[in-house]
């Protein structure tokens, strides 16, 4: 019996044993059987370079500030052409409207906008930084970004228009819409048998 | 009913850019359907009567004629490179057609240069939806043509919202950082040493039969249901990255950043990440279509389309989502409270006919196999049932194995028609016991207050094709 036992043990001991030094060097498709410690250590620099997303709290807002009459004249220059000089919308060019449609929600014809729809202003920021203008995306400095958020927020009459728009009023700013997003609450049909 | 009440919306009671993109779409649909009718009569060919997926269905059929003529003389030259290229339908080369294959050699191995086409025959293709750009804009599979459950890879549905960049993979990098314990950069060729995973998945748009909410408006499969396809992909477990870098206590989310134009972005739960994610580099047994997210795209299986990132550079781990403006002004489910709902990732249930569907035509009672593709992201399909009779009376359909899961299946069912209108359905049941639901359960749960489209995304209502008497196949609506 002990004898038996003894030799079990050691066996176990040898198939792990093996075990171990076999399956880190064929891998295994399903389980994990690193650390291959593959690839290099991203460092600061190479994060800082691509890592331009902002948070609705603020977080990864960049130095930098704008208003509304900065804004405007880089509006003009630079979105204008597609968003329109009322920031309507421009349909044949694929710019949607901007500012209006507040209460449309409702309506059976919503018309959403950054006004109406958007809940948070950090998205404004961060869409315009990494997408717009359209012909040039991702080239607007971010003093640039702020002030035509600032002319966008003004115009929907949710930015003061004299007011100066930075990493520290950008996530104070509460959008109409704030509270407009609910939890994905499918399956809502029930066909079970 | 809010949809009868509904139904009498006409177009004109809705903004311009809405009224532009549904007559927009209505049109390029019509121009595809009519290149096909086109060639179709211009055969005078057997299969004049329809069913227009085994019949030919090209529009230069003048050229090809003159190839057979050309060839009936003895008077052909060999057509090599892009004028032969520019004459064919996409994806095929157009070669010679020789009279009798049997009394003279064939062309040359190897001689299109080491990678196949397709049959200059075969001219299915893609189709646009006619949005204001052709940077942010989408393409839909021919699934009535399709057969069995992949997708050939040029014809995977599209969904770009900034162009389709061309990538140099020795230079691409994937950069993991945030709530991690050391952040770290792989190159392709490093993502490629990890232990690998091949997985059948499909994808489909959330976005998929956005203009059926109402009111049957296109008029093909192709239009009610191009946005899913499936493909082998092969790839990276996301879970094994994240064990490489160590994930911190608190974190719950993690943004997928792309290196398009639209630096595409969407958050996604930490938790999808753990269980099936997939960092993928190849399809279909080769390296992924530029457009399919070359060299690199994060999968996740079951999700929405949008949120598998193309042309991956950045996984940031967070303990919050980002609300980036494709999780917050697009991909929300606007309900009649006024309320959206968010991060509505699951692709519900859904199932299609693909034979005979919207505008084929049966030439004759008798025999027809129904054929059609069911999916869950939830998981595996375990049944079809097919109607004949609008949805009065229910049959089990055959599947097709193997039946993977979060994947296309194919379902069969023997169909002899007797000549009579019929009215042709298929809903289906995945493991979790949910049921395909009718168009009409979707709409009193939601509303139709999203305006013309519903609540856009997440159409995975029972599709109805009605089969007139004379053999005509039609897009309708019946509950």
């Amino acid at each position: 019996m002990y004898t038996n036992t003894k030799s079990c043990k050691a066996l176990i001991a040898l198939l792990a044993g093996i075990a171990m030094s076999i399956l880190p060097a064929l891998g295994n498709a399903q389980g994990y059987s690193g650390p291959y410690k593959f690839g290099v250590p991203a460092t600061s620099a190479d994060i800082a370079a691509l890592n331009i997303d902002v948070m609705p709290d603020g977080r990864g807002l960049p130095k930098g500030s704008g208003n509304y009459e900065t804004g405007k004249t880089v509006y003009t220059a630079k979105c204008l052409a597609c968003h329109g000089p009322d920031l309507g919308g421009i349909g044949a060019t694929g710019g949607a409207a901007l500012i209006g449609g507040r209460g449309s929600l409702t309506s059976g014809k919503p018309k959403k906008t950054v006004e109406s729809y958007w809940p948070y202003a950090s998205t404004v920021f961060d869409f315009v930084k990494r997408a717009m203008p359209f012909n040039a995306p991702g080239s607007l400095s971010d003093d640039e970004v702020y002030a035509v958020t600032a002319y966008i927020l003004g115009e929907a009459n949710i930015f003061d228009r004299k007011a100066t728009l930075d990493a520290t009023s950008l996530p104070k700013i509460k959008m109409p819409n704030a509270d407009g997003f609910i939890a994905d609450a499918r399956p809502d049909v029930f066909n079970y048998e | 009913m809010s949809s009868k009440k509904a139904k009498k919306l006409s177009n004109q009671d809705y903004d311009e850019a809405t009224r532009n993109q549904i007559e927009g779409m209505i049109k390029a649909e019509a121009k595809a359907i009519a290149s096909r009718k086109g060639a179709v009569e211009a055969e005078e060919c057997e299969c004049k009567d329809g069913m227009f997926p085994s019949g030919p269905v090209r529009s230069d059929v003048t050229s090809r004629r003159q190839f057979l003529a050309a060839t009936a003389t003895g008077a052909t030259a060999l057509m090599v490179g892009s004028a032969a290229q520019a004459a064919a339908p996409p994806g095929a080369m157009d070669y010679p057609v020789q009279e009798d294959p049997t009394k003279v050699q064939g062309r040359l191995t190897n001689d299109d240069g080491g990678y196949g086409s397709r049959s200059q025959f075969e001219t299915e293709v893609r189709w646009r939806f006619p949005t204001a750009t052709k940077e942010s804009s989408w393409t839909m599979t021919p699934l009535d043509a399709g057969e069995g459950i992949v997708t050939p890879s040029g014809l995977h549905f599209e969904r770009h919202h900034g162009g389709i960049p061309n990538i140099n993979p020795a230079t691409h990098s994937l950069t993991v950082h945030g709530m991690v314990d050391g952040a770290r950069k792989y190159s392709m060729e490093d993502l490629k040493r990890f232990p690998s995973v091949s997985r059948f998945h499909f994808i489909e748009c959330s976005g998929n039969g956005l203009t059926e909410w109402r009111e049957p408006t296109l008029k093909t499969v192709q239009g009610t249901h191009g946005l899913t396809s499936t493909t082998e992909w092969t790839g990276v477990p996301l879970s094994t990255i994240l064990r490489e870098v160590g994930v911190q206590d608190g974190a719950a989310w993690i943004l997928a950043e792309g290196s398009d134009a639209a630096v595409m972005t969407r958050s996604v739960p930490i938790d999808k990440a753990w269980d099936d994610a997939m960092l993928v580099y190849a399809q279909n047994g080769e390296a992924l279509r530029p457009e399919q997210g070359y060299p690199l795209r994060l999968l996740l299986p079951g999700f929405e389309g949008n949120t598998h990132i193309k042309w991956l550079r950045r996984l940031e781990i967070s303990d919050k989502p980002f609300m980036t403006r494709e999780e917050t002004s697009k991909y929300t489910d606007l309900l009649s409270s006024g309320k959206a709902r968010q991060f509505s990732f699951t692709m519900e249930a859904k199932s299609v006919i693909t034979f005979p569907s919207g505008e084929m035509k049966l030439p004759r009672a008798g025999f027809y196999e129904i054929s059609g593709l069911a999916w869950s992201g939830r998981g595996v399909i375990k049944r079809v049932e097919v109607s004949v009779d609008g949805g009065n009376s229910w049959q089990l359909a055959e599947l097709q194995s193997p039946v993977m899961p979060v994947c296309h299946t194919r379902f069969r069912f023997p169909w002899h028609w007797d000549g009579k209108p019929a009215i042709l359905q298929s809903r289906c049941q995945d493991e979790t016991g949910y049921v395909q639901p009718t168009i009409k359960q979707l709409v009193d749960a939601r509303g139709l207050g999203g305006g013309k489209y519903g609540s856009i995304y997440h159409l995975n209502g029972i599709q109805s094709w009605a089969v007139a008497a004379d053999g005509g196949v039609s897009n309708v609506h019946k509950y």
